[in-house]
């Protein structure tokens, strides 16, 4: 190498020698410098290509750039057989056993260790030899957003140690290889994969490795084995999964279908008499003579064999049976024909227990009632059944469709307790969210609002100084009324100074938008101190005190609904198939305009925050239908429709009829009607509903002494 | 040379020593490739490449098939390899479902008599208070063959050995119960255990054997999971019934609290539980967290004080601990000696959301109830964390938190009463014939408690969870009408009038007439024709009936109770219950026009007659009026709409000593059906329209005209607040009418014309 330089150092000197511009001579030596360098590296480079893969320098590089699965370049690695094992620590929790400073990032991250091949030196033995169901797992978690290629950010470690089958590793001898991993640190923060836990003769029902305070993401525990909140429990998945499209309950003949072959000989005793006796309802087969594990047969052997597990879409439940082991292939598989699993294994920790509500989609019994499991199923009434069956579809298709699912809902599911501020509700893990109609309501305390905090009235104006102080004098005198809000939104005038509007004894507070939208009326200000929101048009002057304070009445009664005055009516037009907009006096109802309506400050927040598609865009560039909008939003959220309060008014002035506004009427109500055929596109369904009820003060038109009433002027047009 | 030349050969020469640094090591792999030789020929043609490696699932798992399938011999039947006892209860291994197939019910054991030991010891407040709600709860039964859960009679609240509630010689008492057996199928309530200074969680003081506990505080590893229960630990004050409602009033969003996270409480300077607390004061800023302690309790504090407990002190004086409850958005929840804390329920009701502190505690009723929807944990590794934790929290999340602290501690935690039943609805759930209920009817309102699962498998059925199943009221309507008088029969009486007005209703699916009078049932030929519509009389005179008929029908001094037109008969098919008085004047407008104004309210009463409640000052008992008023808070089920689950409620959830106030007064049912919806649904009841006189006065004989009748319903009215603990109606100030009612439009135009022309 010294050589090589001594060369080089020649050839530059002498020629620059020859050149006598000094500038240049400085340039071609820092050129022919670099050129040394340049060649030093190469060299060093080609040395360290020729030496032990091992232990170059590009390895310590590599580690850090996102790993390769690279079945190709396992590497070997001895395993070190002084390396301390202990035994998995029963008493685990996520409390101790955890080192959670290592998760303080702000999400989860699981570092994967290289493919690996660990090798006893003294027998030779491989520790475990990779699956292709592991080799998934280790996929789903690379290219999931757990992944992370550094070990010092990571909070979880992931082994590339196949462990998913204890029948075919050397039990010893993956410990051993578990405790020589560069991080195990006592198996603290690790997860270990394992699906088929135990063997003859006790069959353990957790992996019988030295896994010490490793979280075993294992798929056969019992409730003795598991340690809750700590472990998690995983389906044991099967090779032999094919593709189910969904299978009407009518079209299933069998109330049962029992398929497993392993099922211990005393309960296929069980069975066998319980088929014999209800030979049209349960279908119970067994294994075919070649022992083809895609093929059943009838115990009766003159039936032809049917094909697996596609034979399980005839039975609206099937059954999960106790085996050697808890945990079955045969559970997914039943779930993949969306049969209704039927689970007599006592003390079984069900996949993702913690998180699936299994009562929902699965029928339990313990193994001593096997014998009575028909009268139990006859019990179940159809529409269960159905809804059992969707909750098993929608489950299979969310958690359990392939080992990528899987993998991905055990990290979650660890992932909430790491982080139980963004864990998901119970609610949020088994409500089908596919149905449309199924709604939660965000306002769900059952109480009526308080009388005492009154109402704030937003009034949203433009220019007509006027009518905005006629109606605040009105409001003032509500006795319900809290506070006045006026949303001035208009830009190229300044609100009246606030000692020219009428003085009034409640607080008014006056706020100039920036951009003259519509929905500014639905902001949800800090001004507004209670929950209900009377947003008022600053024309509507004829609503009485009585009406308005009755109006709060009401929706105190009604809080997650939209309770208002004007009401509107959306009906179906067979002829152009479009929805229609229609104001006329009909019978009933399905909207309740906003130009005079009660509403809680959450809708607001959900206008302004959370309203679905561009609806909320779309309104402010067309100046319209601020209102539908609302209506739609409110009653898409809750499934429940606007109440109108007391009789018909008239709401528009008389003298404003004239032949010009009735055509801008007309384009108007065009308008509008695209509008909701626009909102019900958006929102893939028809979420407004229509009632034929309003409501009215109790003693409303009674023969009742006027002084007596709450509430008189009621109803005037 | 030139310059271009130069930085050619520059540019060149680093582009080649980057190719080598990061893609060189392609270079170098293939000389050192492992034994893997069987991968090789996959490589090409598109597979992926764990498709080139075998199953997990392999020959071994065949070979067990094999065994299973060939060896039929019993060695496997027998082998106790699978049947291994474990060291913990499990409900298979250390219950005895056998004793509870039928029936739930829990039996007490007396008061130990006076013997060798001395006086029974006394039983704390407490415990009184368990024993009491059980007594006279309808899981109660004095015949201890009939029970499936035993109760102990000696108080094992309080096992912490230095507490004067203490019992001594708990395992000597035990021995001689006479159904004892190892604790098999009892139940121990416990709110206290271990003493100082380990305050270990499993010392009882006395072996529970394979009893189930019903334990506060309890760790994760120390409670046997689907076993023990986890309860809240309550004070001494705690009520037994009702109790306080949540003090949540307002539902305002965002909430504005003062303060953003709050704790008051004591602190112990050394010791097991100490650090968590002790650091308590990293968090405190006196603006808008305030989390202050105090080493002051104990004798001898002044003795064990650290150097912060008189700042401490200063600071904790300052703060009135209701108010910071009821000013907080957020309340620490921090482990004290033991995991669990009074902090915890308090919070609960203040509805200010908890943050626990607590590790590895079992929160109440873990397996029911999913905490992640009313309360936020923290942890105590991470204790300087959690301010910025409850920061982060936005204010949806935090109006969701807070209303669910509400349902939950009104559904499960108000009174010591619902503890109790909370505890044995989760065991119930537990047993093979009762069925379970999901995780969403536990979680929302009306919670667990009031959803009866033997009513039906769906929830479906009921009222209460409709729109989050995306579903809506089956159609249709079963008229109910309970003849209790039998006036003259003429081919005009009331009751022929009214079964031709319902018969020519489009939603009615059913009429049902309930023959409760002394005189013999009409021919069938004399009932108005019904056509297509099924017109089933029952005679509820002499014999009951055994259908679907509990205690409660059965008579006591063979007259039927009343409450028998509550009963779940098996006719009524619909959801909706129409139930009617025999003299009940409505036209067919009415009940189709009420009948839709239930659809939309299918979880309460939607009727004709309005009736009021309040309170007397004078005689400081609830009052009953019929007289009008401006609100009501009773709709008589003389004319009135509801869902069929209430029947069922009605007949198999109530509290047996209502249902014989009922039954011997023979009067008040539909007083008593207006509470029990409201208790379920906190809503007041619909009034449709302005029909206000509802009965056929011509009738003469009606017990209505009688005065005492009128006194009884007072009485009533009181005994069944006193009863629910609390008064549960609601008032209402509206009634609904059809859209157009009495508008200045045609009569043409509107759809219900008849209503138009009733008057008040």
């Amino acid at each position: 190498m010294t050589k090589i330089k001594n060369l080089l150092s020649f050839v530059t000197q002498s020629r620059a020698i020859s050149h006598t511009n000094p500038r240049e001579h400085i340039l071609n030596c820092l050129t022919y410098g670099l050129l040394v360098i340049v060649a030093l590296c190469a060299g060093f480079l080609l040395w360290d290509l020729s030496s032990s893969p091992r232990d170059g320098f590009f390895h310590g590089k590599r580690d850090s750039h996102t790993l390769i699965l690279d079945l190709e370049h396992i590497q070997e690695l001895a395993v070190n057989p002084e390396a301390e094992q202990r035994a998995r620590n029963v008493n685990c929790t996520f409390w101790d056993c955890l080192n959670i400073y290592k998760c303080e990032h702000d999400r989860l991250k699981v570092y994967i260790y290289p493919l690996q091949e660990f090798v006893d030196e003294q027998s030779d033995k491989t520790a475990t030899t990779l699956s292709s169901e592991y080799f998934q797992i280790l996929e789903a978690v690379l290219k999931s957003r757990y992944y992370t290629s550094n070990p010092n950010e990571a909070c979880l470690f992931l082994p590339s140690l196949d462990l998913l089958n204890q029948n075919v590793f050397d039990k010893h001898l993956a410990g051993a290889a578990l405790a020589s991993l560069d991080f195990w640190d006592r198996g603290a923060n690790h997860i270990i994969f394992n699906m088929l836990p135990g063997g003859a003769p006790s069959y353990n029902t957790v992996l019988d490795v030295n896994t010490d305070n490793a979280i075993i993401f294992g798929g056969g525990f019992d409730s003795w084995s598991y340690r809750p909140g700590f472990d998690v429990a995983i389906p044991v998945w099967s090779p032999r999964l094919v593709r189910q499209h969904a299978h009407a309950t009518a079209q299933r003949k069998f109330l049962l279908v029992v398929a497993q072959l392993n099922i211990l000989p005393r309960f296929v005793r069980t069975l066998r008499e319980l088929s014999l006796a209800h030979s049209e309802q349960l279908l119970l087969l067994g294994a075919c003579e070649n022992l083809d594990l895609t093929m059943r047969c009838p115990l009766s052997q003159h039936h032809k064999s049917l094909e697996y597990p596609r034979l399980l879409s005839r039975g609206k439940f099937c059954l999960l049976g106790r085996s050697l082991r808890m945990g079955q292939p045969d559970l997914v598989e039943i779930m993949s024909q969306h049969c209704i699993p039927v689970i007599a294994v006592d003390n079984y920790v069900l996949p993702f227990e913690d998180v699936i509500d299994w009562s929902l989609a699965s029928v339990r019994i313990r193994e001593n009632e096997l014998h009575s499991v028909m009268q139990k199923l006859k019990a179940i009434s159809s529409v269960k059944i159905v809804e059992m069956q969707k909750q098993v579809q929608w489950l299979f298709s969310k958690y359990f469709k392939d080992l990528k699912t899987v993998t991905l809902t055990a990290l979650e599911v660890l992932e909430s307790r790491i982080f139980p501020l963004r864990a998901r509700s119970s609610r949020q893990w088994n409500t089908i969210d596919t149905n449309a109609r199924s709604t939660f309501n965000p306002l769900f305390l059952p109480s009526l609002a308080p009388k005492s905090q009154g109402f704030t009235a937003v009034i949203l104006t433009y220019d007509r100084v006027e009518s905005l102080f006629l109606l605040i004098q009105k409001l003032a005198v509500v006795p319900s009324l809290q506070s006045i809000l006026v949303i001035w939104n208009n830009q190229k005038k300044s609100p009246p100074h606030l000692s020219t509007f009428p003085s009034i004894s409640k607080p008014l507070k006056i706020r100039q938008t920036k951009e003259n939208k519509l929905s500014n009326r639905f902001y949800p200000y800090p001004e507004i101190e209670t929950e209900a929101i009377l947003t008022i048009d600053d024309d509507i002057i004829m609503l009485t005190t009585d009406e308005l304070d009755f109006g709060y009445e009401v929706w105190r009664e009604f809080p997650d609904h939209i309770v208002g005055f004007p009401s509107r009516i959306h009906v179906w037009e067979n002829v152009t198939m479009r929805w229609h907009y229609e104001s006329e006096w009909t019978n009933q109802i399905s909207m309740v305009l906003t130009g005079a309506a009660f509403h809680h400050k959450y809708w607001s927040h959900m206008y302004t925050h959370a309203m679905p598609g561009d609806i909320k865009d779309w309104v402010d560039e067309h100046m319209n239908c601020e209102d539908i909008a609302m209506n739609f939003l409110v009653a898409n959220i809750t499934n429940n429709p606007p109440i109108k309060v007391t009789p018909r008014k008239k709401f528009k002035c008389p003298e404003c009829t004239n032949t010009e506004m009735l055509s801008a009427d007309l384009n108007h109500m065009r308008e509008r009607s695209a509008c909701i055929d626009r909102f019900s596109k958006i929102y893939g369904r028809m979420p407004l509903r229509t009632v034929e009820f309003r409501a009215d003060p109790v003693l409303f038109r009674d023969n009742f002494p006027d002084k007596l009433k709450r509430y008189n002027d009621i109803g005037s047009l | 040379m030139q310059a271009k030349k130069r930085y050619i050969l520059v540019f060149v020469s680093c582009a080649f020593l980057a190719y080598a640094y990061f893609g060189g090591y392609r270079l170098k792999v293939s000389p050192l490739r492992p034994r893997r030789a069987q991968h090789e020929s996959a490589k090409d043609g598109g597979v992926q490449p764990h498709e080139q490696l075998p199953s997990f699932l392999g020959a071994h798992d065949m070979q067990e098939l094999q065994l299973l399938q060939s060896n039929q011999s019993k060695s496997l039947d027998s082998s106790k390899h699978l049947v291994t006892r474990k060291p913990d209860c499990r409900m298979e291994t250390c219950f005895d479902f056998t004793r509870c197939y039928d029936r739930f019910l829990v039996y007490i054991y007396p008061p130990e008599p006076l013997n060798s030991l001395g006086a029974a010891p006394p039983t704390s407040a407490n415990y009184q208070k368990i024993l009491t709600a059980i007594q006279e709860s309808r899981y109660y039964t004095s015949d201890p063959t009939a029970a499936c859960l035993f109760v102990l009679g000696i108080d094992t609240l309080d096992r912490d050995s230095l507490s004067e509630d203490y019992v001594r010689n708990v395992p000597s008492r035990l021995a001689r119960l006479p159904y004892w057996n190892n604790g098999r199928n009892h139940i121990i309530f416990n709110l206290y255990s271990g003493t100082w200074p380990d305050y270990a969680e499993n010392s009882l003081g006395f072996d529970a054997g394979e009893a189930i506990l019903a334990k506060a505080s309890m760790g994760v590893l120390q409670l046997r999971h689907g076993f023990d229960v986890s309860i809240p630990l309550f004070h001494k004050q705690f009520p037994l019934r009702a109790g306080a409602t949540g003090t949540v009033q307002s539902n305002n969003f965002p909430a504005n609290k003062k303060y953003l996270l709050a704790f008051k409480g004591k602190r112990y300077v050394h010791g097991i539980g100490s650090e968590t607390r002790n650091s308590l004061f990293h968090l405190h800023n006196g603006r808008d967290m305030v989390l202050v302690t105090t080493c002051r309790h104990g004798k001898s504090w002044r003795e064990l004080q650290d150097n912060r407990c008189d700042e401490d002190n200063r600071e904790y004086d300052r703060y009135d601990y209701e108010t910071l409850l009821q000013n907080s958005t957020f309340c620490l929840v921090p482990r004290g000696r033991r995991l669990g804390s009074f902090r915890f329920l308090e919070a609960l009701q203040a509805g200010c959301i908890p943050v626990l502190l607590s590790n590895a505690w079992v929160l109440p009723f873990e397996s029911k109830i999913d905490w992640k929807q009313a309360a936020i944990w923290a942890d105590e590794r991470l204790l300087l964390q959690v301010p910025d934790i409850v920061r982060s929290i936005p204010a949806e999340r935090i109006f969701a938190l807070r209303q669910q602290t509400q349902v939950l501690w009104e559904r499960y935690f108000g009174s010591i009463e619902k503890i109790v039943f909370t505890t044995f609805e989760i065991i119930r759930e537990r047993l093979p014939d009762y069925p379970v209920r999901s995780s969403l009817v536990w979680n929302s309102s009306p919670g667990a408690l009031l959803t009866l699962p033997t009513f039906a498998d769906s929830s479906r059925y009921m009222p209460f969870l409709l729109n989050s199943m995306g579903a809506e009221p089956r159609h249709n309507y079963t008229a109910v009408i309970y003849v209790q008088i039998g006036a003259a029969l003429g081919p005009n009486a009331a009751l022929y009038k009214l079964v031709r007005t319902i018969t020519k209703s489009q939603f009615v699916e059913r009429i049902l007439v309930l023959w409760a009078a002394d005189r013999p049932l009409p021919l069938k030929k004399r009932w108005p024709p019904t056509s297509h519509i099924p017109l089933h009389v029952i005679s509820l005179g002499g014999s009951t009936r055994s259908q679907g008929a509990g205690p409660t029908s059965q008579t006591t001094e063979g007259r039927p109770s009343i409450s028998q037109r509550f009963l779940p008969y098996d006719e009524i098919q619909t959801d909706a219950v129409l139930s009617l008085d025999e003299d009940a004047i409505l036209n067919t407008d009415e009940l189709d026009f009420a009948y839709t104004v239930w659809r939309d309210f299918p979880e309460r009463i939607v009727g004709y007659p309005a009736r009021a409640h309040f309170w007397d000052d004078s005689k400081n008992a609830w009052g009953y009026t019929s007289k009008w008023t401006n609100y009501y808070s009773i709709v008589l089920t003389g004319a009135a709409f509801y869902h069929r689950y209430y029947n069922y409620l009605y007949t198999n959830w109530l509290s047996l000593l209502l249902l014989k106030t009922v039954q011997q007064s023979s009067n008040c049912e539909d007083i008593l059906m207006n509470l029990l919806v409201s208790h379920v649904t906190r809503k007041p009841p619909i009034k449709v329209t302005q029909r206000k006189g509802y009965k056929d006065r011509e009738t003469g004989r009606s017990p209505w005209n009688d005065p005492d009748h009128f006194i009884q319903r007072q009485s009533c009215l009181n005994t069944f607040a006193a009863v629910f603990g609390y008064m549960p109606l609601i008032r209402s100030n509206l009634r609904m009418d059809p859209m157009l009612y009495r508008d200045p439009v045609s009569n043409l135009r509107k759809k219900y014309r008849q209503i138009e022309l009733v008057g008040s």
